[in-house]
């Protein structure tokens, strides 16, 4: 539920985790930046005036390291959708800073913000947003275009990352002539066209079967072994535990923060007890 | 059993009448397969153990003597043992529905602090069961149990969001120590 004044004071955050920063598997990008890709600082976004005025988000601290995929969860309304765009600067918070890739964006002009998120932010939404006359290839080029690559440079990029989607063979296809999971590989296939420094996915999955939800976080765990730093908003705990690192939204603060994946990449358990999946079974004689 | 009517006893000295109802309360209908003399039995295995003693006996107007029962400083240290473990991975929902009441009612743990390492545990369970049931196809054996396994922990997640917003209601976070 979204809070209304008056506000009382949020559950702080806390985490059992004793990270030192940076830790966690280095992405191979963003090259040449320190810090975290991605960094909030004292978020904030209220809505509405006066008596109504809603905290969406809250005051959040955060920072996703390079090569990380975090995926933010919660009821819905705790406002996770809200910081993602906050994050990616489809939106502004009322206060507070967000950092990408070491540069402060959130008093960036409209321009030059746009140019921004063109160059350095995938996105990725729940109902896909291709572009309804364009083929699938056509869809993954527009970025590249937009972003001044040269119309030959932007088709090669397109086949090779229709490829890595599999989806070479409906390259020029209508998205109306495409399965919803196929639709949402193409969106993953555009998310990527210019190398982002960050993908940033809203519900992902949430208009797709179980099949086609596999092939979508198959994809993400490739990207994820490239070192892609990946933040993905879910109300799903399937694919919230995919992600090397859980969040979970309350009331528009972060209550909760999980590190999924060990000590590093191939190492999954161990921690808190626990014993792995056979620790599942009970074995009788 | 024996770590539920501990911690129940840690409020207060209490009868075996007494705790029975309060489990039934909590239980429910499930409640109905705990035999009357269920709690007397744990009683006495308690009492032997060392961890309650016989306090004193009431002698109600109406009805039979009571034993009323105490913890013992073992009994204490047991109980706060059982708080501060992790419930394990096959913990069932009525076995944590109770460590959650018994924490609310002793006042010995934040039941929102338990739902959150519970959180913790299940998700760390869940991404081990999920990311094997990616990698196995869902029509062989193997994906088949990985699937049914990750399906019941996602089940057992939502249920601690369900006891999450319960809880909350009882005890708001950040005032005193939530034992409401």
């Amino acid at each position: 539920m979204k809070r209304v004044v008056p506000r009382v004071t949020g559950r702080s955050l806390h985490s059992d985790t004793d990270e030192s920063p940076g830790w966690g598997p280095a992405g191979h990008r963003p090259a040449g930046v320190a810090g975290p890709a991605l960094r909030a600082v004292g978020l904030t976004r209220v809505y509405g005036e006066d008596e109504s005025l809603v905290w969406a988000v809250d005051g959040v601290d955060l920072d996703v390291p390079a090569g990380q995929t975090l995926a933010v969860t919660g009821p819905s309304g705790c406002g996770k959708s809200t910081l993602l765009q906050l994050l990616g600067g489809l939106d502004r918070p009322t206060e507070g800073e967000v950092w990408l890739g070491g540069r402060r964006i959130d008093h960036l002009g409209e321009r030059a913000l746009a140019r921004l998120r063109r160059r350095s932010v995938g996105f990725v939404f729940q109902a896909y947003h291709l572009m309804h006359e364009l083929s699938a290839a056509q869809n993954v080029e527009l970025p590249a275009l937009l972003a001044g690559a040269s119309p030959r440079a932007a088709r090669r990029r397109a086949a090779e990352l229709l490829q890595q989607v599999g989806l070479a063979g409906r390259a020029r296809h209508l998205p109306s002539e495409l399965s919803g999971g196929q639709r949402q590989r193409v969106a993953v296939a555009r998310a990527l066209a210019n190398d982002p420094l960050v993908v940033l996915a809203d519900e992902p999955t949430g208009n797709l079967d179980s099949a086609a939800t596999r092939d979508i976080l198959r994809l993400f765990d490739e990207l994820r072994a490239a070192g892609q730093t990946l933040v993905m908003v879910t109300h799903d705990e399937r694919v919230a535990a995919t992600a090397d690192r859980v969040v979970s939204m309350r009331d528009g603060t972060l209550a909760d923060d999980t590190r999924l994946d060990g000590d590093g990449r191939g190492t999954r358990h161990g921690h808190g007890g626990g014993t792995g999946l056979g620790a599942l079974l009970r074995w009788e004689d | 059993m024996q770590d539920v009517v501990l911690a129940l006893l840690s409020k207060e000295p209490s009868h075996g009448y007494d705790l029975r109802q309060r489990l039934v309360t909590a239980l429910g209908p499930l409640g109905e397969t705990l035999n009357a003399g269920q709690i007397y039995v744990t009683l006495t295995r308690l009492e032997k153990a060392g961890l309650v003693v016989q306090e004193r006996e009431d002698a109600p107007m109406r009805g039979p003597r009571r034993k009323v029962y105490a913890l013992t400083a073992a009994g204490q240290e047991r109980v706060a043992a059982w708080m501060a473990e992790s419930a394990g991975p096959r913990a069932d929902v009525a076995e944590f529905h109770l460590k959650l009441v018994a924490a609310a009612e002793s006042g010995l743990a934040d039941p929102l602090a338990l739902v959150d390492a519970r959180r913790r545990e299940l998700m760390r369970s869940l991404a081990e069961a999920q990311h094997a049931a990616l990698a196995h196809d869902t029509d062989s054996e193997a994906g088949l149990l990985l699937e049914g396994i990750a399906l019941r922990l996602q089940a057992d997640l939502r249920w601690l969001e369900a006891c999450e917003r319960a809880w909350s209601a009882r005890a708001p976070r950040g005032e005193g120590k939530g034992n409401g």
